[in-house]
C-alpha cells in the first residue's frame, strides 16, 4: 500500500507528427547554416519572430534549446562551466546551461537529430526583454563569441493598463530593426509578407488557445505537462503554415477525447493550475506523481504565454507590439491576479500550484504575497514548490512531493 | 486497535490507539539508515508493550520522510496532515501548529474544525530545524543533549543573524574568537531557530508546538513564548504528535 503505483501517461497520437515537424525544423536550419543561406536569426521566445520570418530568416530560439537541456537533464553538466566564467548560479539557468553547453561543445540536438553537430550559428541575435533582462545578457555573450550583431526591443514592465503610448514605443522599436535586418539578410522588407506571417501567427495562436481550452472540459483531455511538449511548434514555428496544420490535427484529436469523455488523468478528482516555469528535468516524474494522486494539472500561465489574440495583419507592427505588451509576464500584479482569477473560474479549478523558480524571478509570482491574496479572494487552496526551470540543485524531490501530497490531502479534507 | 507510525528524518515514533482514542503504547527510536527496520522495530515494541499480536492491529498509517518504506502500512499520510491532526487533538480550536523536526519545520494553520487551511515548510536549508542544532552543537564541541542546559544557564543571547547554517557556524567562530561563552552562544542558536520560524508565518491565534526539537529542548519553547509574548501550547509528548495524527487517521479510515 505504501508503495507508489506508477501511472502510465496517455499518449497523444499527434505526438508523432509533432516530432517530425520539430525534426524538419532543426534539420532545415542545420542545412542552411552549412550552405550559408538562408540566414539564421536567434530570437527570444516572445521576440519579433514574425518580422524575422518575413525577412527570410530561419529562426532559432535559445530558450527552446535551454528547455531541451533541462528536459534531457543535462543542464547541470553545463551550468558550472558558465558559473566559472562569471555567470552566477543565481541568474537564469537557461542562460547558464546554454552557454555552458556551448563551451563544452555539446547539444542535445546531436542526440535527437543525428547529423546535427552544433546549435545553428547565428547571423543576427534579436531579443525582447519582455521575458527578462537575462535574455539580453545571454544574447550579448553570443554576440561577442560569434562576432555577430545584436539588436532588440526593451519592453515595459509592471504594465497595468496597456496604453497607446506603450504600444507605439514598442512598435517603433520593432520597425527600427528593419534596416539592420535588411542588410544582414540581403532581403528587402516586404509589408505584404509580414502581414501574411502575422496572419499565420494569429491563426496558430487561435488554434493553440482552443487546444488549451479543451482542458476546461470535465474530465480534462489535456494536461499542463502535455502542453509543455506540444507547445513546441507554437514557440518555434509560429508564423508558418506547418504550425497551423499541426494544431488543427491536435485540436481534432483532443475534441475527439472530449466527445468520448477521455480523461488525461484517469479518475480525475482535482483540477489544478500551474503558475510559473516548468521544472523541465522533472516533468515526467511530476506528471506521473500528480496523476497518481488523481490530480490533473490542466491549465497554466506558462502554456498560455503563446496565445497572442492581438495580432492583426492589417496593422502588423502595432499589433505585434500590442500582443507582446499584453503578455502576462510584463503586467502588474493586479492584472496578473485578475488573469489567474479568470483561469480559476474558466477551468473550474480546485487549487493553484506556484513554482518558485530559483533562477527565474521574472516568471515567479509567489514572492510578493500573491498566493496569500488569491487564497483570500478566491477561496482556493495554493501551494508553493521551490525548484528551478533547469538547475536541479535547487529542487528537493522529497520536500516538493511532501508539499504536493499534503496539498492534495488538504483538498481531500476541504 | 490502530497504529500510527511516523518515520522521521531523525527519529521513528509509533503510537497504538484503542477505539476510544486512548494511547495504549508508544515507542521512539533513531530512524538510522534503515527506515524499514526502524518502522518494524517500532511496531514490535508498541505491540509488546501493549501485549497484543499483529492481528489485533486493525489499521496502520505511516507518515514522515520514510512513510513509503513502511511496507506493513495500510495507507500513508504526509507529516503535515498528521501533525495538524495530532496538534489539533491536543488543542481542539482554530490554531497554528508549529512542528520543528529533525530535517524540516512546518507551520500549519487549522480551522476550528481541525481542517488545515494552509501550511508552509522551511525552504531548502537546515536553518530553523533540528539539523541546525546538530551542526552547531558539533561546532561548539558539545553533545546535542547539552544544548538545552547550556542555553538555560546563559547570561545573555548572542545574536546570530545568518539564514545559512554554514554562515551561522562562521558567525559562531567569530563570537568564539571575541570571547563569547558556550552558554550564550547556545542561547543564540535557540534564538536563531525561533527567528527562522517567525519568518515563516505571522503565527496568529493560539500556537501549538510539536516535534522532537521542542520535546528535547523545552527551554526553546520558553524563549519562543517570550519572543511572541504569549503562551504556547505544548502537548505532553510533542514528539509523538505526528504519530498520534497518523493513528487518528487510521482510526477514522478503519471506521472506528
Amino acid at each position: 500500500m505504501a508503495e507508489e503505483t506508477k501511472v502510465k501517461r496517455k499518449r497523444i497520437a499527434a505526438t508523432g507528427m509533432m516530432k517530425k515537424i520539430m525534426a524538419d525544423y532543426f534539420y532545415e536550419m542545420d542545412k542552411a547554416v552549412k550552405a550559408g543561406a538562408p540566414k539564421v536569426a536567434w530570437c527570444t521566445s516572445v521576440g519579433p519572430a514574425e518580422l524575422l520570418r518575413a525577412m527570410g530568416f530561419l529562426v532559432h530560439f535559445p530558450e527552446n534549446h535551454g528547455a531541451m537541456l533541462g528536459a534531457t537533464r543535462t543542464a547541470n553538466d553545463y551550468i558550472p562551466l558558465a558559473n566559472a566564467i562569471g555567470y552566477s548560479p543565481d541568474i537564469c539557468s537557461y542562460l547558464t546551461s546554454d552557454v555552458g553547453a556551448y563551451l563544452k561543445g555539446e547539444t542535445p540536438l546531436s542526440k535527437a537529430y543525428p547529423g546535427i553537430e552544433n546549435v545553428p550559428k547565428p547571423d543576427v541575435l534579436v531579443f525582447n526583454t519582455n521575458q527578462c533582462r537575462d535574455v539580453q545578457d545571454w544574447f550579448g555573450w553570443y554576440s561577442r563569441e560569434f562576432k555577430v550583431p545584436i539588436m532588440g526591443i526593451n519592453t515595459h514592465r509592471g504594465v497595468r493598463e496597456v496604453t497607446k503610448s506603450h504600444i507605439d514605443s514598442v512598435a517603433r522599436q520593432i520597425a527600427s530593426l528593419v534596416p539592420g535586418l535588411e542588410e544582414i539578410s540581403g532581403n528587402k522588407f516586404d509589408l505584404e509578407r509580414l502581414q501574411e506571417t502575422v496572419d499565420l501567427s494569429l491563426e496558430c495562436s487561435q488554434l493553440w488557445r482552443q487546444v488549451l481550452e479543451t482542458a476546461a472540459n470535465i474530465p480534462s483531455p489535456f494536461t499542463f505537462f502535455d502542453g509543455t511538449i506540444h507547445m513546441g511548434p507554437a514557440v518555434v514555428l509560429r508564423g508558418t503554415k506547418t504550425a497551423v496544420d499541426y494544431y488543427k490535427a491536435l485540436l481534432a484529436e483532443l475534441n475527439d477525447r472530449v466527445d468520448k469523455g477521455v480523461a488525461a488523468v484517469e479518475g480525475e478528482r482535482y483540477r489544478l493550475y500551474w503558475e510559473g516555469m516548468p521544472i523541465w528535468g522533472r516533468l515526467r516524474d511530476l506528471s506521473e506523481f500528480f496523476a497518481h494522486l488523481k490530480a490533473s494539472v490542466l491549465a497554466s500561465t506558462y502554456c498560455n504565454s503563446w496565445i497572442f489574440d492581438a495580432f492583426d495583419p492589417k496593422e502588423p507592427f502595432g499589433s505585434m507590439a500590442k500582443a507582446y505588451t499584453l503578455l502576462f509576464i510584463v503586467r502588474s500584479d493586479e492584472e496578473k491576479e485578475k488573469y489567474i482569477e479568470d483561469m480559476v473560474t474558466k477551468f473550474k479549478l480546485d487549487g493553484i500550484v506556484f513554482h518558485d523558480s530559483k533562477t527565474c524571478p521574472n516568471n515567479t509570482n509567489s514572492r510578493y504575497g500573491m498566493p496569500e491574496r488569491l487564497r483570500e479572494s478566491l477561496d482556493v487552496n495554493t501551494v508553493t514548490i521551490f525548484g528551478d526551470l533547469n538547475d536541479l540543485r535547487c529542487y528537493s524531490e522529497e520536500q516538493s512531493k511532501t508539499n504536493i501530497e499534503a496539498f492534495i490531502e488538504q483538498l481531500e479534507r476541504k | 486497535m490502530v497504529l500510527g507510525i511516523d518515520v522521521g528524518a531523525s527519529a521513528t515514533k509509533g503510537i497504538l490507539l484503542n477505539q476510544d482514542r486512548q494511547v495504549v503504547s508508544f515507542y521512539v527510536r533513531d530512524s538510522g539508515v534503515d527506515f524499514k527496520q526502524a518502522a518494524e522495530d517500532t511496531r514490535m515494541n508498541c505491540m509488546s508493550t501493549a501485549g497484543i499480536a499483529e492481528d489485533d492491529i486493525k489499521y496502520t498509517i505511516a507518515s514522515g520522510y520514510g512513510r513509503r518504506s513502511v511496507s506493513f502500512a495500510d495507507d500513508i499520510k504526509t507529516e503535515i496532515s498528521c501533525h495538524a491532526r495530532g496538534g489539533y487533538f491536543h488543542h481542539p480550536k482554530a490554531c497554528t501548529i508549529v512542528d520543528i523536526g529533525g530535517q524540516d519545520s512546518k507551520v500549519i494553520r487549522v480551522d476550528d474544525a481541525g481542517k488545515p487551511i494552509s501550511f508552509k515548510m522551511n525552504r531548502k536549508c537546515a536553518a530553523g530545524t533540528g539539523a541546525f542544532l546538530v551542526e552547531t552543537a558539533a561546532r561548539l564541541s558539545i553533545h546535542l543533549e547539552q544544548m538545552e542546559g547550556l542555553a538555560r544557564g546563559a547570561q545573555k543571547e548572542i545574536e546570530l543573524g545568518s539564514f545559512c547554517t554554514v554562515f551561522t557556524k562562521t558567525e559562531i567562530l567569530a563570537r568564539i574568537s571575541e570571547g563569547a561563552c558556550a552558554e550564550d552562544i547556545a542561547r543564540g542558536v535557540f534564538g536563531s531557530v525561533i527567528k527562522r520560524i517567525i519568518e515563516m508565518d505571522p503565527l496568529t491565534g493560539d500556537v501549538v508546538m510539536t516535534g522532537g526539537v521542542i520535546a528535547h529542548n523545552p527551554f526553546l519553547g520558553e524563549m519562543f513564548e517570550k519572543k511572541l509574548n504569549r503562551k504556547l501550547f505544548v502537548p505532553e509528548k510533542p514528539q509523538f504528535a505526528g504519530a498520534l495524527g497518523a493513528a487518528l487517521f487510521a482510526l477514522e479510515q478503519s471506521g472506528g
